[in-house]
């Protein structure tokens, strides 16, 4: 394997009278398809890879063994009872969606904001949305208790003759996170068409040429087909940054549109996106950086690119931090003494530990990238983005299983304890996770060859592809 | 796939020119090379590029697609849709009211209208790109090309089709080359398409027919008559491991999954400081003499009221509301005196049907000189003479405390149908001499 000659080693440079180069390797074509496409065409699999992925589907074999037992004997397996009613697996649902934020606010917002950067992550952070979809979807589905009846929640004509309800925002959810689900597949296997088409024309083996060719439908790169598929690129990307923005307020409205202290705030649809794109970035990165060494794609993922996502995670931290405060602020404000209570309760009652791991892993450890050393050092990049993401998880924890445990009546209190069912479903849930993601970084073109292909033959000065 | 087609069958015939592709060295001279081809007058034809050249377009010609207002319809379905499901569904067809909130209103409806439209323009978008772009399609003369594998690379090609009427074997690559293709090659296909073999059908009918057996078999299962109950995969809750009233149990001696309840057990509220009030007898057996009354409670007006209150509805429709004629009024129309059943009763026994014992007279001596505790067990037990039952136990209708007091408003009947004129109050008896006429 050699190694490409690396125009620039550096290009972290904040200096506004250059525009500081894409990627440090030439701005070569052929050099492109190359580093990406030797990933997947590698005639014998790293052991790493293999090791990796025997860990990554044992726990995902734990998590499906997690759900048949729950699927006999029902969801009192979990620790849920009542008051808490809703507990890890909505706190599970509602970390995985948030984790899924970051690859269709790279791929669509940013795309709009012609964030040429964007090229050499998109794909990756798209394919992260989609398995962190996938594991939230899980949740939801298997809840409900009886989980074969799991498709009463469509509307469909039946013979019970009755329809779900449109007021609720449960099903608003249903259908928020579906649709996310559906635009983002769409909007990852649109990009991905091109690059198909090019391991397709790369293919050795009479196997390869037929799976990827079926899945590149036939594209030939004609000006024709660019034309329909930048137009249809763009308006899923107009229609993505909205839909982005959506899911996660209408998952936010499940608590907002309740009653309960703590939950019922109009604060929640911004903070909870906010912190949506906070995780996904964070998860981004912690994914990104051993990748990028591992399957030697330093030069097309650049310490810049790190460096950027670092500062869109220390912007979101600031908002999340922000909106832990006006919280507090506005329980006070309101007079209401319950309200007051629930976030009293939150930082001093019997679940202090998790409300203040939330603060140090969400609002005080990003602080340190402020500093460019940490933005541009893997290490150190890597323990804050994992920190942000525990710290993310126990957000989830401390909104609902805080306010669900002490409500209204003191004597309805209760609390919550999770079961060993609970923990293998939350493990599973990564072992599924990284299963999917080493499967995609195995078979699948990892970063949008022919998206930076453009991005880096055009002129820098006049940089307007679209 | 992109395989050479010719290979997968060579036997299939003679080969035939399909479409002639240069090689051009980068965007710029391809953007070059497109309008000249397409000054040529060519239609068929198309330029190949790793990524989209931009401006390409309008150097080739190209239409601006119309993906975008094929995505506004759907978008407007898409609204449309979710506001009229919405509507119909919970307003219409299945009005429930929950929380209070409107059948219809279109806050609540913004979300999923909002996904919708978006759901039905993303898929639009999609369709609507590889179908305009005619995707899928996984045979093209350029694939025959082992040169053009470089389009997804690093190459940048014109292809010009056979079929275009311009076309000439000679004159076109004459043309890709005074342009600057740096190669130009002619791509051939067999002149009839390759077929697949007759086996592949022959087992692709037999998968089809296979595939079919286990629906039938399910769908025979479900309509066939059984005398075994059928089979449900899913119990919901239909069949649950639990007896219910009046079932059968092997478990128990008797028989029977109901259980009595254990001797000496007292169901909830139930349990009696003093066995004197649950009986009328005192612990000797023999029947109280005075009413016994609970801790704190007081014989009053109000207990005498209440057992008037009691009386009328439970007892006055066969004894009547003053307990039935007294001796005093033989002569009277006996009807006066008697409550709605005992009139109806007499009538008709009268007239032949059905037998009528008349109630006792409540202000009798026989039934007055009865102690208290009797009068309390006759009100709660019944009237069983000789045999036939003449008056039902109201234990079950009237509650305890009730049941006393109607005891004392018995006794109140009593005193007031015997008293002499000497025991009416003054103002009374005043009262109702004066009304006399």
């Amino acid at each position: 394997m050699t190694s490409p000659a690396i125009a620039i080693s550096d290009n972290t440079s904040s200096d506004p009278r250059q525009r500081a180069p894409l990627i440090t390797c030439a701005p070569d074509c052929a050099l492109i398809t190359e580093t990406v496409c030797r990933v997947v065409e590698r005639e014998k699999t790293p052991l790493a890879w293999y090791a990796a992925f025997a860990v990554s589907s044992s726990f995902t074999v734990v998590m499906f063994l997690a759900i048949g037992y729950l699927f006999l004997r029902g969801v009192g397996v979990w620790g849920n009872n009542i008051p808490v009613a809703w507990a890890w697996d909505i706190v599970n649902f509602v970390f995985w969606v948030g984790i899924g934020h970051a690859g269709t606010l790279i791929s669509a917002i940013l795309f709009l904001f012609r964030q040429n950067w964007r090229t050499s992550i998109n794909r990756f952070a798209e394919a992260m949305t989609i398995f962190a979809v996938m594991c939230a979807g899980i949740f939801p589905a298997v809840h409900i208790g009886r989980v074969w009846v799991v498709y009463w929640l469509a509307p469909y004509p039946n013979q019970m003759q009755m329809w779900p309800n449109f007021r609720s925002p449960l099903l608003w959810d249903v259908f928020a996170v579906s649709t996310y689900a559906t635009v983002s597949l769409l909007f990852w296997y649109l990009g991905m068409i091109p690059d198909l088409a090019t391991l397709r024309d790369r293919a050795a083996s009479r196997w390869r040429k037929l799976a990827y060719g079926l899945f590149a439908l036939g594209w030939r790169g004609s000006a024709r087909q660019w034309h329909r598929y930048e137009r249809a690129y763009l308006l899923l990307a107009a229609l993505a940054t909205p839909l982005v923005l959506s899911v996660h307020s209408v998952v936010s409205f499940d608590f907002a549109v309740s009653q309960v202290p703590g939950w019922h705030t109009t604060i929640f649809p911004p903070y909870f996106v906010a912190g949506a794109i906070f995780s996904g970035f964070a998860m981004v990165v912690t994914l990104m950086v051993p990748a990028r060494a591992f399957f030697g794609l330093k030069e097309l993922v650049t310490i810049r690119h790190l460096d950027n996502m670092n500062k869109v995670i220390l912007a979101t931290s600031c908002i999340v931090g922000y909106a832990y405060a006006t919280e507090f602020f506005i329980a006070w404000y309101s007079g209401s003494q319950y309200e007051l209570f629930a976030f009293l309760n939150r930082a001093r009652g019997p679940y202090y530990w998790a409300y203040w791991t939330m603060v140090v892993c969400n609002v005080v450890v990003p602080q340190v990238l402020w500093l460019k050393k940490c933005r541009t050092t893997p290490w150190i990049m890597v323990i804050v983005a994992i920190l942000v993401n525990v710290g993310m998880w126990f957000e989830r924890f401390v909104i609902i299983v805080t306010s669900l445990s002490r409500d209204f009546l003191p004597s309805s209190w209760g609390h919550y304890a999770p079961t060993r069912i609970d923990v293998a479903m939350l493990l599973g849930s990564f072992g599924l996770f990284f299963t999917l993601f080493l499967l995609f970084c195995r078979y699948l073109p990892m970063v949008a060859m022919a998206e930076v292909k453009a991005a880096v033959s055009h002129h820098p000065g006049s940089d307007h592809r679209h | 796939m992109a395989d050479n087609v010719p290979q997968l069958d060579s036997s299939a015939g003679a080969l035939k020119v399909a479409a002639a592709i240069g090689r051009f060295a980068s965007a710029g001279a391809l953007k070059a090379a497109a309008e000249a081809v397409r000054d040529e007058g060519y239609r068929h034809w198309d330029a190949h590029s790793p990524y989209p050249i931009h401006g390409i377009e309008r150097s080739m010609g190209i239409r601006p697609t119309v993906l975008p207002w094929l995505v506004f319809g759907a978008g407007l379905t898409g609204a449309a849709v979710a506001i009229l499901l919405q509507w119909w569904t919970n307003a219409v067809d299945y009005p429930f009211l929950i929380s209070g909130k409107p059948l219809f209103s279109l806050p609540a409806n913004i979300p999923v209208a909002f996904e919708l439209v978006i759901l039905f323009s993303a898929l639009a978008a999609f369709a609507g790109a590889l179908l305009l772009s005619r995707l899928p399609q996984f045979h093209h003369p350029v694939f025959a090309s082992e040169e053009f594998r470089r389009a997804t690379c690093d190459g940048f090609f014109i292809s010009i089709e056979a079929s275009d009427p311009e076309f000439d074997e000679v004159k076109t690559t004459g043309l890709l080359e005074a342009l600057g293709a740096e190669s130009v090659e002619l791509c051939r296909l067999p002149a009839a398409a390759p077929r697949l073999p007759r086996a592949f059908y022959t087992a692709a009918a037999l998968a089809v027919c296979l595939a079919l057996l286990p629906p039938l078999g399910v769908a025979w299962y479900r309509a066939a008559p059984k005398r075994q109950p059928r089979i449900h995969p899913l119990h919901d809750m239909a069949f649950q491991p639990k007896y219910k009233a009046q079932a059968a149990s092997d478990l128990f001696a008797d028989g029977r999954a109901m259980r009595p309840p254990v001797a000496g057990t007292v169901a909830r509220g139930e349990l009696d400081e003093d066995p004197r009030r649950a009986t009328g007898k005192d612990e000797a057996g023999n029947y109280v003499t005075s009413i016994p009354l609970a801790p704190g409670a007081a014989i009053d007006k109000a207990m005498i009221l209440r057992g008037k209150d009691r009386f009328r509805i439970y007892c006055a429709p066969c004894h009547g509301l003053a307990g039935g004629m007294p001796e005093g009024a033989a002569g009277e129309d006996a009807e006066k005196w008697q409550g709605m059943v005992s009139i109806r009763a007499a009538r008709r026994a009268a007239g032949g049907e059905g037998t009528w014992t008349p109630p006792r007279v409540l202000t009798s001596a026989y039934v007055q000189d009865q102690p208290d505790g009797k009068l309390f067990e006759t009100i709660s037990r019944g009237v069983v003479n000789q045999e036939v039952r003449t008056m039902p136990g109201y234990a079950v209708q009237i509650p305890r405390e009730d049941r006393w007091a109607i005891v004392l408003y018995l006794r109140a009947l009593g005193r007031s149908q015997n008293a002499s004129a000497g025991e009416v109050p003054p103002p009374v008896r005043e009262a109702s001499v004066s009304e006399e006429p």
